[in-house]
């Protein structure tokens, strides 16, 4: 039932709007004709429906959410709270500085944390989002290399495992892409890094550890290898968790970073955003910087922007970015303190390592079985298919029926049937263990009821969604019935 | 430890069953020269009550204030229901709906808002959202240069929020995209035909029509859209959702109607917030939505028949076309785009149209109010939606300051953006302002202007 | 797998077919809607446009891929299939009949250089591993 079904002419309240006030003096000529299609609901209607909606999700809160790559930790609920003070939400955005200090103060804290942990010399909070990060970090390296009156320097490079933000961003910037391959244990391929950089290589995007959930061991030899040729060295902190107090950025020559404050930080993925994505660079890249940033100065904190900034990139939302996810990081991180930031390591990568020996127990092919996992591993599923029939879509239904949600599948697309896994640091020995149990029955099952497995999932409020109707007879948007 | 559930027997047994001696064995791929050996310089651990109370202090404001600051980010009344709805632990803490059948309530509620979207823009399609108005304007004015498939040469108002203007700028700049800026009539404070007249000769893939524009004055939208419509591009409307309720929708503006429309999604039920979350909407017609950028939901059936919801057209994102995407977005703010599906069910339109009617009229309201202050004068007196510009008899900064002190954000300043404007302010004031608030604003302004002083503007 | 001897193909997996007015015919192979799966939208080409060879000029997607289509030789579109907007599964039920676009050839000799079935045989078996 959608919203729209619920609605009975005359129903609204209307308590929540304005009472009526004359009309203002606008010309008929600009003014709506019919009403948009908006339900006329009660409250309860609303609070009603919404609520079922809400109970039709899976989500950390009520379920083990492996899905690797996307760190779906426990989000803590002070961080919303705090975040959601009255003072904060009511802080418009061209207010004067003087008038929300505290709030700056936040986000200056935050910009030195993000420093120290990444060991950048620089970071500007402002991206919307790690894709939003990302651009700012390419358009940083442009910029750079622009600012020397370099212009040879078209491509960037990105290892054949990286996510499709990557490529999809270095074409957003007016780079092609060439993409290095990855060798039998899922590193870069030194050789082909080595044939694919020259005098066109503006820079290197590399996740590390990689979306192969392994550290990239020949870190240096990299850099070394991209620096040579002139190019810059992008870190995609999509992985940052896995090494948060053990290895900093700064330190492995990465000239420019993001940060996914949605993953390693915690806040919330919100059933798809907002995240955060700020960037971070060392010291000769720091004037491209995207505005505002904010600075402490003498009198008290203030943003600079454009005006003290001419040389940034320039700005990349309307204001100061996602605000409010930044506050949410910024608890998080002032919860986790100097103590409790290696900590974030250790029992992500504690639980993606015993989670991989246990589901190696259990019968499940790794795709990297020599490597160490960092806080996230894959399980390939090839052999399963040739054997029963059965993929990595169908496990990752059929652990929806044990209320698990499922692993991330088909990507990296490296790995034929893949499961990428990333328990994260908040989930218990009792619920991997529990994961393992049913990954165990599902195997079982894969060759014991392979229809069972083929056809889940079975207990949820839809079973498998035809995806080719609907691309094929788009239907995007809700219409009444004629008549 | 915060958040992390091991007991000491816990760790010893896992770190049995991986075969290694304690933590530390875990990172032995990370060479040693790079390991760090110390906790890194951030300050020491706060427990919750303890971050509470810091919170608590930056977030109280040093004085109390009155906004009537708009550009862009509107002060509205929010139902109590929409966060706490929001906020539930199934939406605020899921994820993407990749795995459709575990996710039927987010992605129910995107197919509702992109229901009521298309709806108010009086377009045929919407996507899920996007980050913000302004880089929404940013991707809509990429997709018109896909679409078009010939030009590269976009003309954009000057009467778009200026930092709409310099966000785009950083956007497209790498992709060969000239953006061209289209002066205003400094009498009326809108785009006039006649400003385009100079770029009639050369193909331009979209012309950019903001509804109201920065200033509040409605623009001759039908006028524009057939201009740009008799020279091959496209209309690119950018409109408040709110005033939505009341104007006439993009898609019926002119003959044919705007092609694509974006704007700011948060006087939707979205709090000030300093500048964000908010979020940004896209809606077009039909023959446009394969480029359009961003998340995408469908209606589709499961095996059974029943009615479901999935992501749709995903062919056109990053994670499967890469660097030929239409975008590298992958979000779509959904938390803050289910914030607003609630508010806009709970408002419905009478109660969205009430909200911009008084709006409007508060902020004519106002104006009258403060104009009747000598020396104090209205620029552009066409018509006008929630915002207006008044021209002041002293420094502007100096008046905001001085406001500022007697509790009143008085608007925002034009000086820098709008030079030629002289001393003006920008001021809106919405269905949360009363006759008393207005009231103190009027009061307040002629105490400061007797403060300062008088050069005249 | 499907590969007619009697048509022309190009590493890219589109299949050609010399009419007797000279144009050529386009689709794509057996092997590639097969690689792709269910096809949900088809893009060709505008008529009257010119393409060179190896030219991006259409895509063809699925749910969970999308390929661009190249132009096997070099010249102008002459006829795209209109019946493959509303019925894109046109292509999976039938590939060889549901072609894309014909183009009249600027170089009729750039036939000669497209692979006949043995040769693509090899590309697709190469790709099957």
């Amino acid at each position: 039932m959608l919203i729209f079904e619920l609605s009975r002419p005359g129903r609204g309240s209307f308590h929540q709007a304005p009472a009526p006030v004359p009309e203002p003096q606008l010309p008929p000529a600009l003014l709506r004709a019919l009403p948009p299609l908006l339900p006329e609901v009660s409250e309860l209607d609303a609070v009603r429906h919404y609520t079922r909606l809400s109970q039709k999700n899976f989500s950390i809160d009520t379920q083990f959410y492996p899905l690797g790559s996307c760190t779906m930790k426990y989000n803590p609920r002070a961080c919303n709270q705090l975040a959601m003070l009255p003072g904060f939400l009511a802080a418009h955005p061209a207010a004067p500085e003087a008038a929300i200090q505290g709030l700056l103060a936040c986000l200056y804290d935050l910009q030195e944390i993000l420093k120290e942990v990444t060991g950048m010399a620089a970071v500007s909070l402002t991206p919307m989002a790690g894709a939003q990060g990302e651009f700012a970090g390419v358009a940083m390296i442009r910029a750079y290399h622009d600012s020397r009156g370099d212009a040879e320097r078209t491509e960037i490079i990105v290892p054949d495992a990286a996510h499709g933000t990557n490529p999809a961003t270095a074409a957003m910037c007016g780079y092609a892409t060439r993409e290095v391959s990855t060798d039998r244990e899922g590193n870069v391929d030194l050789a082909a890094l080595r044939s694919a950089v020259g005098p066109k290589t503006a820079g290197l995007m590399l996740t590390n550890p990689s979306t192969l959930g392994v550290f990239e061991p020949s870190i240096e030899a990299i850099r070394d290898i991209v620096h040579g040729a002139g190019g810059l060295l992008y870190y995609d902190g999509a992985n940052l968790n896995a090494i948060l107090g053990k290895v900093r950025p700064g330190d492995m020559g990465f000239d420019v970073i993001h940060v996914n404050l949605h993953k390693t930080f915690s806040t919330p993925h919100g059933g798809g955003g907002p995240g955060a994505g700020p960037v971070g660079v060392s010291a000769r890249l720091a004037e491209f910087l995207p505005v505002p940033v904010v600075a402490k100065e003498e009198g008290g904190y203030r943003w600079l922007t454009e005006l003290e900034r001419p040389r940034s990139i320039g700005r990349l939302s309307a204001h100061g970015g996602n605000v409010g996810v930044l506050l949410r990081a910024y608890v998080y991180a002032r919860m986790l303190g100097r103590e409790g930031m290696a900590r974030v390591a250790d029992y992500a990568t504690l639980n993606a390592n015993y989670l991989m020996a246990e589901l190696a127990r259990a019968g499940f092919e790794l795709a990297f079985p020599r490597r160490r996992a960092s806080h996230e591993f894959i399980v390939s599923l090839k052999n399963l298919k040739e054997t029963t029939g059965i993929g990595a879509m169908d496990v990752a239904k059929r652990l929806l029926d044990k209320g698990f949600h499922a692993p991330t599948t088909y990507f990296p697309m490296l790995v034929s049937e893949c499961l990428l896994i990333e328990p994260t640091e908040t989930e218990s020995k009792e619920t991997l263990d529990a994961f393992v149990a049913a990954m165990r029955e599902i195997l079982e099952e894969a060759h014991t009821r392979p229809e069972l497995v083929k056809n889940a999932p079975h207990t949820l409020p839809v079973r498998r969604l035809d995806d080719v109707k609907a691309a094929r007879d788009l239907n995007l948007t809700w219409k009444p019935n004629p008549g | 430890m915060p958040f992390i559930p091991h007991t000491p027997e816990d760790l010893r047994a896992m770190l049995e069953r991986i075969g290694i001696p304690a933590l530390d064995g875990l990172f032995d791929e990370i060479p040693a020269g790079l390991r760090l050996h110390k906790p890194p310089a951030v300050p020491p651990a706060l427990g919750e009550a303890e971050v509470a109370r810091l919170m608590a202090r930056r977030a109280v404001p040093e004085r109390r204030t009155l906004n009537f600051i708009g550009a862009g980010a509107y002060e509205h009344h929010i139902p109590a229901a929409v966060w706490q709805l929001a906020t539930r632990g199934e939406f605020y803490s899921a994820y993407t709906p990749y795995q459709a059948e575990a996710s039927q309530g987010t992605l129910q509620v995107l197919y509702e808002f992109q229901t009521m979207m298309a709806s108010l823009a009086g377009l045929d399609v919407s996507n899920a959202g996007l980050y913000d108005g302004a880089s929404a304007l940013g991707e809509a004015l990429l997709m018109a240069v896909r679409a078009h498939r010939g030009a590269r040469r976009v003309l954009m108002p000057a009467t778009v929020h200026p930092a709409y203007r310099r966000v785009v700028r950083a956007l497209v700049k790498h992709q060969g995209i000239e953006v061209i800026e289209v002066p205003y009539c400094t009498d009326c404070g809108h785009t006039l035909a006649e400003a385009l007249e100079p770029y009639s000769k050369q193909e331009v893939a979209a012309l950019v029509i903001p509804q109201p524009n920065f200033f509040g004055v409605l623009e001759p939208v039908d006028d524009l859209v057939n201009w740009i419509h008799a020279r091959g591009g496209l209309a690119v409307g950018l409109v408040n959702p709110v005033l939505l309720g009341l104007l006439k929708p993009p898609g019926g503006w002119g003959e044919s109607g705007a092609d694509i429309a974006v704007g700011e999604g948060q006087p939707l039920g979205i709090p000030l917030s300093g500048g964000g979350p908010y979020f940004g909407f896209m809606t077009c017609k039909a023959a446009l939505v394969r480029q359009m950028p961003g998340r995408i939901v469908g209606a589709t059936l499961d095996k059974d028949g029943r009615p479901g919801y999935t992501l749709t057209l995903q062919a056109r994102e990053q994670h499967i076309r890469r660097s030929k995407a239409t975008s590298n977005i992958c979000t779509n703010q959904g938390l803050m785009v289910t914030a607003a599906t609630i508010h806009m069910a709970l408002l419905g339109s009478v109660g969205l149209r009430r909200v911009a009617a008084a709006s409007c009229a508060r902020t004519q309201a106002l104006a009258e109010k403060l104009t009747a202050i000598p020396g104090v004068s209205r620029l552009f007196a066409g018509p006008h939606a929630h915002e207006a510009v008044i021209c002041l008899p002293a420094s502007s900064s100096d008046v905001l300051r001085s406001l500022l002190q007697r509790g009143i954000l008085g608007g925002l300043d034009l000086r820098v953006d709008y030079p030629e404007l002289g001393h003006a302010l920008l001021v809106c004031a919405t269905e949360t302002k009363l006759t008393e608030d207005l009231d103190c604003y009027a009061e307040q302004l002629q105490a400061a202007l007797q403060d300062s002083r008088v050069s005249p503007c | 797998m499907s590969i007619p001897s009697d048509l022309k193909y190009t590493a890219t997996h589109e299949w050609v077919r010399r009419e007797t007015d000279g144009t050529m015919t386009v689709g794509i192979t057996h092997h590639a809607q097969e690689q792709l799966g269910d096809i949900v939208f088809v893009e060709t080409p505008a008529v009257g446009k010119a393409f060179k060879r190896d030219q991006e000029c259409g895509v063809v997607e699925s749910v969970k891929a999308a390929s661009d289509i190249y132009a096997p030789v070099g010249g102008e579109v002459t006829a795209a299939n209109a019946v493959l907007r509303d019925t894109p599964e046109a292509i999976n039920q039938d590939p060889y009949g549901a072609w894309m676009f014909k183009l009249r050839p600027a170089d009729p000799a750039e036939w000669d250089g497209l692979l006949d079935a043995a040769a693509y045989a090899k590309v697709a078996e190469s790709e099957a591993h």
